[in-house]
C-alpha cells in the first residue's frame, strides 16, 4: 500500500461506499419482495427485478401533464440527489472515513426531510386530487415522525457526546457502554419512525394502488419514465440509508473503525452485508403479522415512538446529573 | 466493575419498569393490561431480588418471592378469572386520548425525576435514581386510575401503583421485614374488597364501566 499515497486509498474507499449504497439498494429492496412473496406463498419475482424495472423505466418515454412546472421534471432528480448523499454519508462497512466529518445525524435527518418537501410540492403541481392527497398524508406522517427522530438523535447524542455518526459507531463499537435502557428505547422509537418514512405495512403499503389507502404512491402516481425511475431508486436508496442507520447506530459491531487493513475491511464489508440482509428478511416478516393501520391510528402509532424517544432522553437525564 | 454491572442492571430492570407502566396506560385491550401488569410485577421481583444481591440484604429475597407470587402469578389469574367472568376479556376500551395520556404521563416522569433530583449528596446515586422511578411509576398508576372508566383496569392502576412503593422501598437500605409483610397483606386485603365491589358494581348496573355511578350520584341528572 506504501505505492499509493494516503489521499488516493482514502477516495476510494469514500467513493467505493457511495457505490455500494447505490448498488446494493435495489437487490435490498428485491430480497424483502421476495421473502414477503414467499411467506405469501408464491414464488416472487426474482431478487434483480427491481434492477429490471430501472432499467426498464429509464429506456421509456416521460409523459408530462401540460400544466407541470419545471418544479414537476426537476423534483425526481433532487430527491434522488438528496437521499444519495444521505445513504452515502452512514458509515457501512467503515467509520472515519474521508467524509465522515460531514455525516452528521441532524444533517442527514434534514437532506431526508428536504428530498420529502420537495416530493410534496411536486404531489400538488399538476393538481390532480391524488397528488394532494398523498402529498397532505406525508407530510402528517412526516410531522408526527420527525420530533420521534429527533428524540432518538438526542438520546444517541447524549450518550456518544456528538451527533457525528462515525464518531458515534467508534464509540458503541470499542467503548464499553454498558446495559443502557435508553438505547433499546431508542431503537425501539427508530424502528418505529423508520417504518413510517419508508412507507411500509402498518402505515402505508408499498405494493398498493387502492386510492383510499395508498400514500407514498399516491403522491408520485403521475410520474412516468426516467422521472418514476428515479424516484423509484431514491425509495431503494431510503430503505437502505435506514437499514444502515439501524446497523450504524445500534448494532455497529465488526465495523472497521481506526486501522483499515484489508482483513478489518473484508470484516467489515461481510457483516454489514449480514446485517443489512438479516433486517431486510426480518422487515417483510414483521409486515405479514400486521394488518395495516386506519389514517386516524397514524399518531397513536408514532405518538408511541415519540413517548419511547422522550422516555429514553429522560432516562439518560436521571442517570447522567447524579 | 462490579459496582458499575450493579448499576446498570438496576438501571435496566427499575428503567423496564417505567416503560411497562407506559406500556399499561397505552393498551386498550383488558387482557393484554392483565398480561403486562403481570409483566411488570416479574420485573419488579427481579429488580428486589437484584438490589438484595447488590445491598447483601438476604431478607430482600422474600419480598421478591412475594412479588413474583402474589403480583406475578396470583392477582394477574384472579384478574384473568374475574374478567372472564363478567364476560369482558374481549372488551377494547375506549382509552380517553392516548396521545395526551402519554404526553400527560411524560410530564410526570419529567416532574419526578425533577423532584428527586435535589435530594441531598449523602444517598447514593442508585438510591436516588430508584426513587425517581418509583416516584414516576406511582405517578403513572395514579393516572391510570384517573383516566381509564373500567373498574378492572383502574384496579390494576392501583396495583401498578403499590409496585412503584415496592420498587422505592426496596431501594432504601434496611427496610424491615414486617412492612413488607404489612404491605403485602394490605394489598392483598384490598384485592379482596375490589374483587366484591367489581362484582356489586356489575349487579347493580350490568356494566363495570364507572361512568354508570355518576349518574347514581346524579351528577348529569339534571341533563336527562
Amino acid at each position: 500500500m506504501a505505492l499509493i499515497p494516503d489521499l488516493v486509498v482514502d477516495l476510494i474507499a469514500q467513493a467505493a461506499q457511495m457505490l455500494l449504497v447505490l448498488a446494493l439498494a435495489p437487490l435490498v429492496l428485491g430480497f424483502t419482495r421476495k421473502i414477503k412473496a414467499r411467506l405469501l406463498r408464491r414464488i416472487g419475482a426474482p431478487l434483480w427485478q427491481p434492477y429490471i424495472d430501472l432499467w426498464k423505466l429509464l429506456h421509456k418515454d416521460a409523459v408530462l401533464a401540460h400544466n407541470a412546472s419545471w418544479l414537476y421534471r426537476i423534483a425526481p432528480y433532487f430527491v434522488f440527489a438528496a437521499t444519495w448523499v444521505a445513504a452515502a454519508l452512514v458509515p457501512t462497512y467503515a467509520a472515519n472515513l474521508m467524509f465522515s466529518w460531514s455525516a452528521d445525524l441532524i444533517a442527514i435527518v434534514a437532506l431526508l426531510a428536504t428530498g420529502r418537501f420537495a416530493l410534496a410540492l411536486a404531489g400538488m403541481d399538476v393538481g390532480t386530487a391524488f397528488g394532494g392527497i398523498g402529498s397532505s398524508r406525508e407530510m402528517m406522517i412526516a410531522s408526527l415522525a420527525e420530533p420521534a427522530m429527533l428524540l432518538v438523535v438526542f438520546s444517541v447524542a447524549l450518550i456518544a457526546g456528538t451527533t457525528q455518526l462515525s464518531s458515534i459507531a467508534t464509540t458503541f463499537a470499542t467503548a464499553s457502554v454498558g446495559l443502557r435502557v435508553s438505547l433499546g428505547l431508542a431503537m425501539f422509537a427508530f424502528v418505529f419512525v423508520a417504518i413510517a418514512e419508508n412507507a411500509r405495512i402498518p402505515i402505508d403499503n408499498p405494493a398498493t394502488h387502492l386510492e383510499l389507502t395508498m400514500v407514498h404512491e399516491a403522491m408520485v402516481l403521475e410520474y412516468s419514465g426516467r422521472h418514476l425511475a428515479m424516484i423509484e431508486a431514491a425509495t431503494a436508496l431510503k430503505l437502505m440509508l435506514y437499514f444502515s442507520l439501524l446497523a450504524c447506530l445500534f448494532l455497529p459491531f465488526g465495523m472497521a473503525t481506526t486501522d483499515k487493513d484489508w482483513a478489518a475491511l473484508g470484516i467489515g464489508v461481510s457483516s454489514y452485508l449480514l446485517k443489512i440482509f438479516v433486517m431486510a428478511a426480518l422487515l417483510p416478516i414483521g409486515e405479514t403479522a400486521v394488518a395495516k393501520m386506519r389514517v386516524f391510528r397514524y399518531p397513536i402509532f408514532l405518538g408511541g415512538a415519540f413517548a419511547a424517544g422522550a422516555l429514553a432522553v429522560f432516562l439518560l437525564f436521571v442517570s447522567r446529573s447524579f | 466493575m462490579t459496582q458499575n454491572l450493579g448499576f446498570d442492571v438496576a438501571h435496566l430492570l427499575a428503567g423496564s419498569m417505567l416503560v411497562l407502566s407506559f406500556v399499561l396506560l397505552y393498551q386498550d385491550r383488558i387482557t393484554a393490561v392483565l398480561n403486562v401488569f403481570a409483566l411488570q410485577a416479574i420485573a419488579l421481583s427481579l429488580s428486589v431480588a437484584w438490589q438484595s444481591v447488590i445491598q447483601d440484604a438476604p431478607h430482600l429475597l422474600v419480598t421478591a418471592a412475594i412479588a413474583l407470587l402474589v403480583k406475578g402469578a396470583v392477582i394477574p389469574a384472579a384478574l384473568h378469572r374475574i374478567v372472564r367472568q363478567l364476560g369482558i376479556h374481549r372488551e377494547i376500551e375506549e382509552v380517553i386520548g392516548a396521545g395526551p395520556t402519554m404526553l400527560t404521563g411524560l410530564g410526570l416522569v419529567a416532574l419526578s425525576i425533577l423532584l428527586v433530583m435535589p435530594v441531598g449528596p449523602g444517598v447514593s446515586v442508585l438510591v436516588r435514581e430508584d426513587l425517581a422511578f418509583a416516584l414516576a411509576i406511582i405517578l403513572l398508576g395514579m393516572l391510570m386510575m384517573i383516566t381509564r372508566r373500567n373498574a378492572v383496569t383502574q384496579i390494576v392502576g392501583f396495583m401498578s401503583l403499590e409496585n412503584g412503593l415496592v420498587l422505592a422501598a426496596s431501594g432504601a437500605k434496611g427496610m424491615p421485614l414486617v412492612v413488607e409483610f404489612s404491605t403485602a397483606f394490605s394489598i392483598l386485603i384490598a384485592f379482596i374488597v375490589f374483587g366484591i365491589f367489581v362484582f356489586r358494581i356489575r349487579e347493580r348496573f350490568d356494566t363495570v364501566d364507572v361512568t354508570a355511578l355518576d349518574r347514581f350520584r346524579g351528577e348529569q341528572g339534571d341533563r336527562e
